[in-house]
Protein backbone atom coordinates (compact mmCIF):
# COMPACT_ATOMS: atom_id res chain seq x y z
CA UNK A 1 0.00 0.00 0.00
CA UNK A 2 1.30 3.37 -1.05
CA UNK A 3 1.40 5.97 2.09
CA UNK A 4 -0.76 9.38 1.62
CA UNK A 5 2.43 10.75 2.08
CA UNK A 6 4.13 9.39 -0.67
CA UNK A 7 1.41 9.82 -2.94
CA UNK A 8 0.90 13.16 -1.27
CA UNK A 9 4.66 14.04 -2.95
CA UNK A 10 3.66 12.51 -6.14
CA UNK A 11 1.20 14.52 -6.89
CA UNK A 12 3.45 17.84 -5.98
CA UNK A 13 6.18 17.10 -8.09
CA UNK A 14 3.73 16.27 -11.09
CA UNK A 15 2.12 19.64 -10.93
CA UNK A 16 5.51 21.54 -9.51
CA UNK A 17 6.82 19.75 -13.26
CA UNK A 18 3.78 21.10 -15.28
CA UNK A 19 4.15 24.72 -13.73
CA UNK A 20 7.45 24.49 -14.16
CA UNK A 21 7.43 24.49 -18.09
CA UNK A 22 5.66 27.52 -20.03
CA UNK A 23 7.49 28.41 -23.34
CA UNK A 24 7.01 31.65 -23.58
CA UNK A 25 10.04 33.45 -25.10
CA UNK A 26 10.00 33.38 -28.41
CA UNK A 27 13.61 33.73 -29.96
CA UNK A 28 13.17 35.22 -33.57
CA UNK A 29 16.91 34.12 -34.65
CA UNK A 30 16.04 30.39 -33.84
CA UNK A 31 12.56 30.62 -35.58
CA UNK A 32 12.16 29.98 -39.42
CA UNK A 33 9.46 30.49 -41.51
CA UNK A 34 9.61 28.82 -45.46
CA UNK A 35 7.47 28.58 -47.79
CA UNK A 36 7.42 26.22 -51.34
CA UNK A 37 5.69 27.34 -54.27
CA UNK A 38 5.06 25.81 -57.28
CA UNK A 39 5.90 27.60 -60.92
CA UNK A 40 5.28 25.58 -63.93
CA UNK A 41 5.27 22.47 -61.09
CA UNK A 42 8.65 23.45 -60.18
CA UNK A 43 9.17 23.70 -56.22
CA UNK A 44 10.68 27.35 -55.42
CA UNK A 45 11.48 27.82 -51.99
CA UNK A 46 11.22 31.00 -49.73
CA UNK A 47 10.80 32.30 -46.31
CA UNK A 48 11.25 35.48 -44.41
CA UNK A 49 13.93 36.54 -42.35
CA UNK A 50 11.84 38.65 -39.73
CA UNK A 51 9.31 37.58 -37.19
CA UNK A 52 7.96 38.41 -33.90
CA UNK A 53 5.56 37.16 -31.46
CA UNK A 54 3.91 35.82 -28.12
CA UNK A 55 3.75 32.12 -27.23
CA UNK A 56 2.37 31.12 -24.13
CA UNK A 57 2.37 27.15 -23.90
CA UNK A 58 2.65 24.52 -21.65
CA UNK A 59 2.73 20.65 -23.03
CA UNK A 60 0.67 19.52 -19.89
CA UNK A 61 -2.32 22.41 -20.44
CA UNK A 62 -2.11 22.72 -24.22
CA UNK A 63 -5.82 24.40 -23.95
CA UNK A 64 -4.34 27.24 -22.14
CA UNK A 65 -2.13 28.14 -24.69
CA UNK A 66 -2.29 30.99 -26.68
CA UNK A 67 0.05 32.16 -29.79
CA UNK A 68 0.45 35.55 -31.21
CA UNK A 69 2.96 35.65 -34.85
CA UNK A 70 3.67 38.54 -36.85
CA UNK A 71 5.32 38.54 -39.83
CA UNK A 72 7.56 41.55 -41.39
CA UNK A 73 6.24 40.82 -45.19
CA UNK A 74 8.79 43.16 -46.49
CA UNK A 75 11.75 40.24 -45.23
CA UNK A 76 10.41 37.83 -47.48
CA UNK A 77 12.82 35.68 -50.18
CA UNK A 78 11.14 34.78 -52.77
CA UNK A 79 13.85 32.52 -53.97
CA UNK A 80 15.02 35.02 -56.45
CA UNK A 81 15.63 38.44 -56.52
CA UNK A 82 13.37 38.98 -59.45
CA UNK A 83 10.55 37.01 -57.55
CA UNK A 84 11.19 38.75 -54.59
CA UNK A 85 10.96 42.55 -55.84
CA UNK A 86 7.53 41.44 -57.77
CA UNK A 87 5.89 39.67 -54.59
CA UNK A 88 6.32 42.15 -52.42
CA UNK A 89 4.11 44.90 -55.44
CA UNK A 90 0.79 44.86 -55.44
CA UNK A 91 -0.45 41.92 -57.14
CA UNK A 92 1.02 40.28 -54.74
CA UNK A 93 1.43 40.92 -50.85
CA UNK A 94 0.91 44.66 -51.33
CA UNK A 95 3.83 45.42 -49.13
CA UNK A 96 3.32 48.86 -48.80
CA UNK A 97 -0.61 48.78 -47.84
CA UNK A 98 0.20 45.60 -45.36
CA UNK A 99 3.26 45.55 -44.23
CA UNK A 100 2.66 42.38 -41.65
CA UNK A 101 0.92 39.45 -41.65
CA UNK A 102 -0.20 38.20 -38.97
CA UNK A 103 -1.44 34.75 -36.67
CA UNK A 104 -3.85 34.81 -33.33
CA UNK A 105 -4.38 31.59 -31.85
CA UNK A 106 -7.92 30.95 -31.05
CA UNK A 107 -7.76 27.08 -29.57
CA UNK A 108 -4.52 24.33 -28.93
CA UNK A 109 -5.50 20.83 -28.57
CA UNK A 110 -3.20 17.72 -27.94
CA UNK A 111 -3.62 15.33 -30.29
CA UNK A 112 -1.55 12.21 -28.69
CA UNK A 113 2.39 12.17 -28.33
CA UNK A 114 4.20 15.81 -29.25
CA UNK A 115 1.54 16.06 -31.42
CA UNK A 116 -1.46 19.39 -30.92
CA UNK A 117 -3.42 21.11 -33.33
CA UNK A 118 -3.41 24.82 -33.01
CA UNK A 119 -6.78 26.88 -34.95
CA UNK A 120 -6.29 30.47 -35.16
CA UNK A 121 -7.05 33.51 -37.60
CA UNK A 122 -4.56 34.06 -40.40
CA UNK A 123 -4.71 37.26 -41.62
CA UNK A 124 -2.94 38.76 -44.93
CA UNK A 125 -3.59 41.51 -46.66
CA UNK A 126 -6.07 42.65 -45.11
CA UNK A 127 -8.13 39.56 -45.29
CA UNK A 128 -8.73 37.38 -42.43
CA UNK A 129 -9.29 33.47 -42.64
CA UNK A 130 -9.95 30.73 -40.02
CA UNK A 131 -6.05 28.46 -40.19
CA UNK A 132 -6.12 25.06 -39.19
CA UNK A 133 -2.14 23.96 -38.13
CA UNK A 134 -1.02 21.13 -36.85
CA UNK A 135 2.54 21.20 -35.42
CA UNK A 136 4.83 19.02 -32.76
CA UNK A 137 6.38 19.94 -29.72
CA UNK A 138 9.57 19.26 -28.66
CA UNK A 139 11.45 20.13 -25.51
CA UNK A 140 15.13 20.66 -26.08
CA UNK A 141 17.20 21.70 -23.30
CA UNK A 142 15.34 24.90 -22.02
CA UNK A 143 14.01 25.52 -25.17
CA UNK A 144 10.15 24.36 -26.58
CA UNK A 145 10.82 23.94 -30.60
CA UNK A 146 7.56 23.82 -32.44
CA UNK A 147 7.51 22.49 -35.84
CA UNK A 148 4.76 22.29 -38.57
CA UNK A 149 3.55 22.28 -41.84
CA UNK A 150 0.25 23.98 -43.51
CA UNK A 151 -0.84 24.32 -47.04
CA UNK A 152 -2.29 28.03 -47.52
CA UNK A 153 -4.50 29.04 -50.76
CA UNK A 154 -2.71 31.96 -52.13
CA UNK A 155 -6.22 33.34 -53.61
CA UNK A 156 -7.72 33.04 -50.10
CA UNK A 157 -6.03 36.15 -50.07
CA UNK A 158 -6.13 37.77 -53.05
CA UNK A 159 -2.05 36.80 -53.15
CA UNK A 160 -1.13 37.31 -56.82
CA UNK A 161 -3.95 39.12 -58.62
CA UNK A 162 -4.55 40.14 -62.48
CA UNK A 163 -2.75 37.88 -64.37
CA UNK A 164 -1.22 35.85 -61.80
CA UNK A 165 -4.59 34.64 -60.25
CA UNK A 166 -3.93 31.69 -63.20
CA UNK A 167 -3.03 28.64 -60.67
CA UNK A 168 -1.73 26.71 -64.33
CA UNK A 169 1.79 28.74 -63.66
CA UNK A 170 1.65 29.63 -59.90
CA UNK A 171 0.13 26.70 -58.11
CA UNK A 172 -2.70 27.96 -55.92
CA UNK A 173 -1.11 25.72 -52.88
CA UNK A 174 1.68 27.19 -51.05
CA UNK A 175 3.25 25.00 -48.69
CA UNK A 176 4.32 26.82 -45.87
CA UNK A 177 6.88 25.58 -42.31
CA UNK A 178 7.21 27.17 -39.58
CA UNK A 179 10.17 26.44 -37.08
CA UNK A 180 9.49 28.40 -33.93
CA UNK A 181 11.72 28.23 -30.88
CA UNK A 182 10.48 29.45 -27.61
CA UNK A 183 12.43 29.91 -23.84
CA UNK A 184 11.17 28.76 -20.66
CA UNK A 185 11.37 31.85 -18.45
CA UNK A 186 13.62 30.08 -16.03
CA UNK A 187 16.05 29.14 -18.76
CA UNK A 188 19.04 30.32 -17.14
CA UNK A 189 17.86 28.52 -14.08
CA UNK A 190 17.00 25.38 -15.72
CA UNK A 191 19.94 25.03 -18.05
CA UNK A 192 23.02 27.25 -17.02
CA UNK A 193 25.13 27.18 -19.80
CA UNK B 1 31.43 9.49 -110.46
CA UNK B 2 30.80 8.42 -107.14
CA UNK B 3 27.48 7.41 -106.47
CA UNK B 4 26.20 9.47 -103.69
CA UNK B 5 25.14 6.78 -100.44
CA UNK B 6 22.37 8.73 -98.63
CA UNK B 7 22.18 8.82 -94.48
CA UNK B 8 20.33 6.58 -92.88
CA UNK B 9 16.42 7.24 -91.80
CA UNK B 10 17.27 6.93 -88.46
CA UNK B 11 20.22 9.72 -89.22
CA UNK B 12 17.99 11.97 -91.02
CA UNK B 13 15.21 11.97 -88.42
CA UNK B 14 17.68 13.06 -85.97
CA UNK B 15 19.51 15.41 -87.63
CA UNK B 16 16.33 17.46 -88.79
CA UNK B 17 14.36 16.34 -85.31
CA UNK B 18 17.44 18.21 -83.10
CA UNK B 19 17.84 20.56 -85.98
CA UNK B 20 14.10 22.21 -85.27
CA UNK B 21 14.36 22.10 -81.63
CA UNK B 22 17.64 23.89 -81.63
CA UNK B 23 16.15 26.39 -83.54
CA UNK B 24 12.84 26.85 -81.27
CA UNK B 25 14.57 27.00 -78.49
CA UNK B 26 17.35 29.84 -79.63
CA UNK B 27 14.93 33.03 -80.62
CA UNK B 28 12.44 31.56 -77.76
CA UNK B 29 15.73 31.88 -75.21
CA UNK B 30 16.21 35.56 -76.82
CA UNK B 31 12.84 36.26 -76.58
CA UNK B 32 11.62 35.27 -72.56
CA UNK B 33 14.93 36.68 -71.47
CA UNK B 34 13.66 40.12 -72.47
CA UNK B 35 10.21 39.69 -70.72
CA UNK B 36 9.49 41.18 -67.23
CA UNK B 37 8.13 38.87 -64.74
CA UNK B 38 4.56 37.24 -65.86
CA UNK B 39 2.81 33.78 -66.43
CA UNK B 40 4.00 34.18 -70.16
CA UNK B 41 7.39 34.69 -68.80
CA UNK B 42 7.08 31.93 -66.66
CA UNK B 43 5.40 29.48 -69.00
CA UNK B 44 8.18 30.33 -71.83
CA UNK B 45 10.66 29.87 -69.71
CA UNK B 46 9.58 26.59 -68.78
CA UNK B 47 9.10 25.43 -72.37
CA UNK B 48 12.51 26.77 -73.43
CA UNK B 49 14.08 24.47 -70.55
CA UNK B 50 11.42 21.22 -71.95
CA UNK B 51 12.52 21.97 -75.67
CA UNK B 52 16.33 22.00 -74.87
CA UNK B 53 16.47 19.05 -72.61
CA UNK B 54 14.96 17.49 -74.98
CA UNK B 55 17.88 18.14 -77.42
CA UNK B 56 20.04 16.68 -74.91
CA UNK B 57 17.92 13.96 -74.06
CA UNK B 58 17.94 12.97 -78.16
CA UNK B 59 22.10 13.49 -78.01
CA UNK B 60 23.17 10.57 -76.42
CA UNK B 61 21.07 8.19 -78.51
CA UNK B 62 22.05 10.31 -81.82
CA UNK B 63 26.20 10.45 -81.01
CA UNK B 64 25.53 6.51 -80.16
CA UNK B 65 24.00 5.78 -83.69
CA UNK B 66 26.81 7.94 -85.33
CA UNK B 67 29.20 5.96 -83.76
CA UNK B 68 27.86 2.34 -84.60
CA UNK B 69 26.77 3.34 -87.61
CA UNK B 70 29.42 6.01 -89.31
CA UNK B 71 27.43 8.46 -91.70
CA UNK B 72 28.49 7.64 -95.48
CA UNK B 73 32.01 9.28 -96.40
CA UNK B 74 31.97 13.22 -97.16
CA UNK B 75 31.77 14.10 -101.37
CA UNK B 76 35.03 14.48 -102.19
CA UNK B 77 35.74 18.40 -102.39
CA UNK B 78 39.11 20.67 -101.69
CA UNK B 79 41.29 18.53 -98.56
CA UNK B 80 40.29 22.26 -96.56
CA UNK B 81 36.80 21.78 -97.87
CA UNK B 82 36.46 18.29 -96.11
CA UNK B 83 38.76 18.85 -92.77
CA UNK B 84 36.62 21.87 -92.12
CA UNK B 85 33.28 20.20 -92.60
CA UNK B 86 34.35 17.41 -90.50
CA UNK B 87 35.79 20.09 -87.44
CA UNK B 88 32.46 21.94 -87.81
CA UNK B 89 29.71 18.71 -87.90
CA UNK B 90 32.19 17.31 -84.39
CA UNK B 91 31.68 20.84 -83.04
CA UNK B 92 27.96 21.16 -83.86
CA UNK B 93 28.09 17.87 -81.38
CA UNK B 94 29.85 19.22 -78.84
CA UNK B 95 27.88 22.40 -78.49
CA UNK B 96 24.42 20.95 -79.09
CA UNK B 97 24.95 19.05 -75.97
CA UNK B 98 27.15 21.87 -74.40
CA UNK B 99 24.12 24.53 -74.62
CA UNK B 100 21.51 22.73 -73.12
CA UNK B 101 23.62 20.90 -70.48
CA UNK B 102 25.02 24.29 -69.26
CA UNK B 103 21.20 25.61 -69.52
CA UNK B 104 20.43 22.73 -66.72
CA UNK B 105 23.42 23.68 -64.45
CA UNK B 106 22.70 27.00 -64.78
CA UNK B 107 18.80 26.66 -63.72
CA UNK B 108 20.55 24.54 -60.74
CA UNK B 109 22.55 27.02 -59.54
CA UNK B 110 19.80 29.79 -59.70
CA UNK B 111 17.60 27.13 -57.40
CA UNK B 112 15.17 26.16 -59.70
CA UNK B 113 14.72 22.10 -60.31
CA UNK B 114 14.06 21.66 -63.96
CA UNK B 115 11.20 19.52 -63.76
CA UNK B 116 10.36 18.08 -67.42
CA UNK B 117 7.41 18.70 -69.50
CA UNK B 118 6.07 19.80 -65.71
CA UNK B 119 6.43 16.21 -64.87
CA UNK B 120 9.76 14.63 -64.70
CA UNK B 121 11.99 16.35 -61.63
CA UNK B 122 15.41 16.41 -63.00
CA UNK B 123 17.82 16.21 -59.95
CA UNK B 124 19.80 19.74 -59.59
CA UNK B 125 23.55 19.65 -60.77
CA UNK B 126 24.78 21.88 -58.74
CA UNK B 127 23.42 23.94 -55.20
CA UNK B 128 22.17 27.11 -55.70
CA UNK B 129 24.57 29.88 -55.70
CA UNK B 130 23.74 33.23 -57.06
CA UNK B 131 27.05 33.99 -58.31
CA UNK B 132 27.90 30.53 -60.47
CA UNK B 133 23.99 31.13 -61.65
CA UNK B 134 24.87 34.60 -63.64
CA UNK B 135 28.16 32.99 -64.74
CA UNK B 136 26.41 29.82 -66.24
CA UNK B 137 23.78 32.14 -67.77
CA UNK B 138 26.53 34.45 -69.57
CA UNK B 139 28.29 30.85 -70.84
CA UNK B 140 24.88 29.67 -72.17
CA UNK B 141 24.09 32.41 -74.42
CA UNK B 142 27.67 32.98 -75.39
CA UNK B 143 27.18 29.23 -76.56
CA UNK B 144 24.54 29.29 -77.38
CA UNK B 145 25.34 32.21 -79.82
CA UNK B 146 27.90 30.24 -80.83
CA UNK B 147 26.25 27.06 -81.48
CA UNK B 148 23.63 29.80 -83.56
CA UNK B 149 27.06 31.27 -85.87
CA UNK B 150 28.20 27.48 -86.51
CA UNK B 151 25.16 26.42 -87.61
CA UNK B 152 24.47 29.41 -90.27
CA UNK B 153 28.08 28.27 -91.38
CA UNK B 154 26.96 24.37 -91.72
CA UNK B 155 23.92 25.72 -93.26
CA UNK B 156 25.44 28.27 -95.88
CA UNK B 157 28.01 25.34 -96.62
CA UNK B 158 24.83 23.08 -97.50
CA UNK B 159 23.54 25.77 -99.53
CA UNK B 160 26.45 26.09 -101.43
CA UNK B 161 26.86 22.30 -102.62
CA UNK B 162 23.07 22.58 -103.51
CA UNK B 163 23.24 25.72 -105.32
CA UNK B 164 26.78 26.09 -107.14
CA UNK B 165 28.31 22.75 -106.75
CA UNK B 166 25.42 21.00 -107.42
CA UNK B 167 26.29 17.98 -105.90
CA UNK B 168 24.35 15.75 -103.74
CA UNK B 169 25.39 17.02 -100.31
CA UNK B 170 21.90 18.10 -98.83
CA UNK B 171 20.02 16.23 -100.60
CA UNK B 172 21.36 12.90 -99.39
CA UNK B 173 20.31 14.24 -95.87
CA UNK B 174 17.16 15.64 -96.85
CA UNK B 175 13.75 13.54 -95.92
CA UNK B 176 11.83 11.61 -98.72
CA UNK B 177 14.46 12.27 -101.40
CA UNK B 178 15.51 9.23 -103.56
CA UNK B 179 19.09 9.92 -104.49
CA UNK B 180 19.16 8.19 -108.40
CA UNK B 181 22.46 6.38 -107.73
CA UNK B 182 25.47 8.08 -109.77
CA UNK B 183 23.77 11.36 -109.58
CA UNK B 184 26.26 12.97 -108.65
CA UNK B 185 28.88 14.95 -110.45
CA UNK B 186 32.33 14.50 -110.32
C1 LIG C 1 19.46 23.50 -77.67
C2 LIG C 1 19.27 23.95 -76.52
C3 LIG C 1 19.26 25.40 -76.08
C4 LIG C 1 19.47 26.54 -76.80
C5 LIG C 1 19.83 26.70 -78.26
C6 LIG C 1 19.34 27.65 -75.86
C7 LIG C 1 19.47 28.98 -76.18
C8 LIG C 1 19.27 30.03 -75.32
C9 LIG C 1 19.39 31.43 -75.64
C10 LIG C 1 19.78 31.99 -76.99
C11 LIG C 1 19.10 32.15 -74.52
C12 LIG C 1 19.08 33.67 -74.36
C13 LIG C 1 20.35 34.14 -73.74
C14 LIG C 1 20.35 35.63 -73.52
O1 LIG C 1 19.50 36.33 -74.06
O2 LIG C 1 21.21 36.07 -72.77
C15 LIG C 1 18.80 31.21 -73.49
C16 LIG C 1 18.43 31.56 -72.21
C17 LIG C 1 18.15 30.66 -71.19
N1 LIG C 1 18.18 29.28 -71.28
FE1 LIG C 1 18.61 28.21 -72.94
N2 LIG C 1 19.03 27.14 -74.62
C18 LIG C 1 18.96 25.77 -74.72
C19 LIG C 1 18.69 24.87 -73.71
C20 LIG C 1 18.39 25.22 -72.40
C21 LIG C 1 18.13 24.28 -71.32
C22 LIG C 1 18.14 22.77 -71.44
C23 LIG C 1 17.88 25.02 -70.20
C24 LIG C 1 17.54 24.58 -68.78
C25 LIG C 1 17.21 23.42 -68.42
C26 LIG C 1 17.99 26.40 -70.57
C27 LIG C 1 17.79 27.46 -69.70
C28 LIG C 1 17.84 28.77 -70.05
C29 LIG C 1 17.56 29.85 -69.14
C30 LIG C 1 17.14 29.73 -67.68
C31 LIG C 1 17.76 31.04 -69.86
C32 LIG C 1 17.60 32.46 -69.33
C33 LIG C 1 18.85 32.96 -68.73
C34 LIG C 1 18.61 34.24 -67.99
O3 LIG C 1 17.44 34.57 -67.76
O4 LIG C 1 19.59 34.87 -67.66
N3 LIG C 1 18.29 26.50 -71.91
N4 LIG C 1 18.91 29.92 -73.98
Amino acid sequence: MISPRIAGVAVLLLAGAAQAVEFNQVQPEKTKLVFTSKQMGVPVDGGFGRLTGQIRFDPAEPSAASARLEIDLSSIDAGSAEATEEVVGKQWLNVKAFPTAGFQSTSVKALGGDRFEAVGQLTIKGQTRELTAPFTFKQEGAAGVFDGVFVLKRLDFGIGEGTWSDVSTVANEIQIKFHVVAASQHENVLQPH
Amino acid sequence: MIPATPYSATAKLAHWLIAALILAAFPLGLYMHELSLSPEKLRLYSYHKWIGMTVLLLFMPRLLWRLVRPPPALLPGPAWQLKLAEATHWLLYLLMAAVPLCGWLMSSAKGFQVVYLGLVPLPDLVGKDQALGTLLADLHSSLAWALMVLIVVHAAAALKHHLIDRDDTLRRILPFVKLPSGDTRP
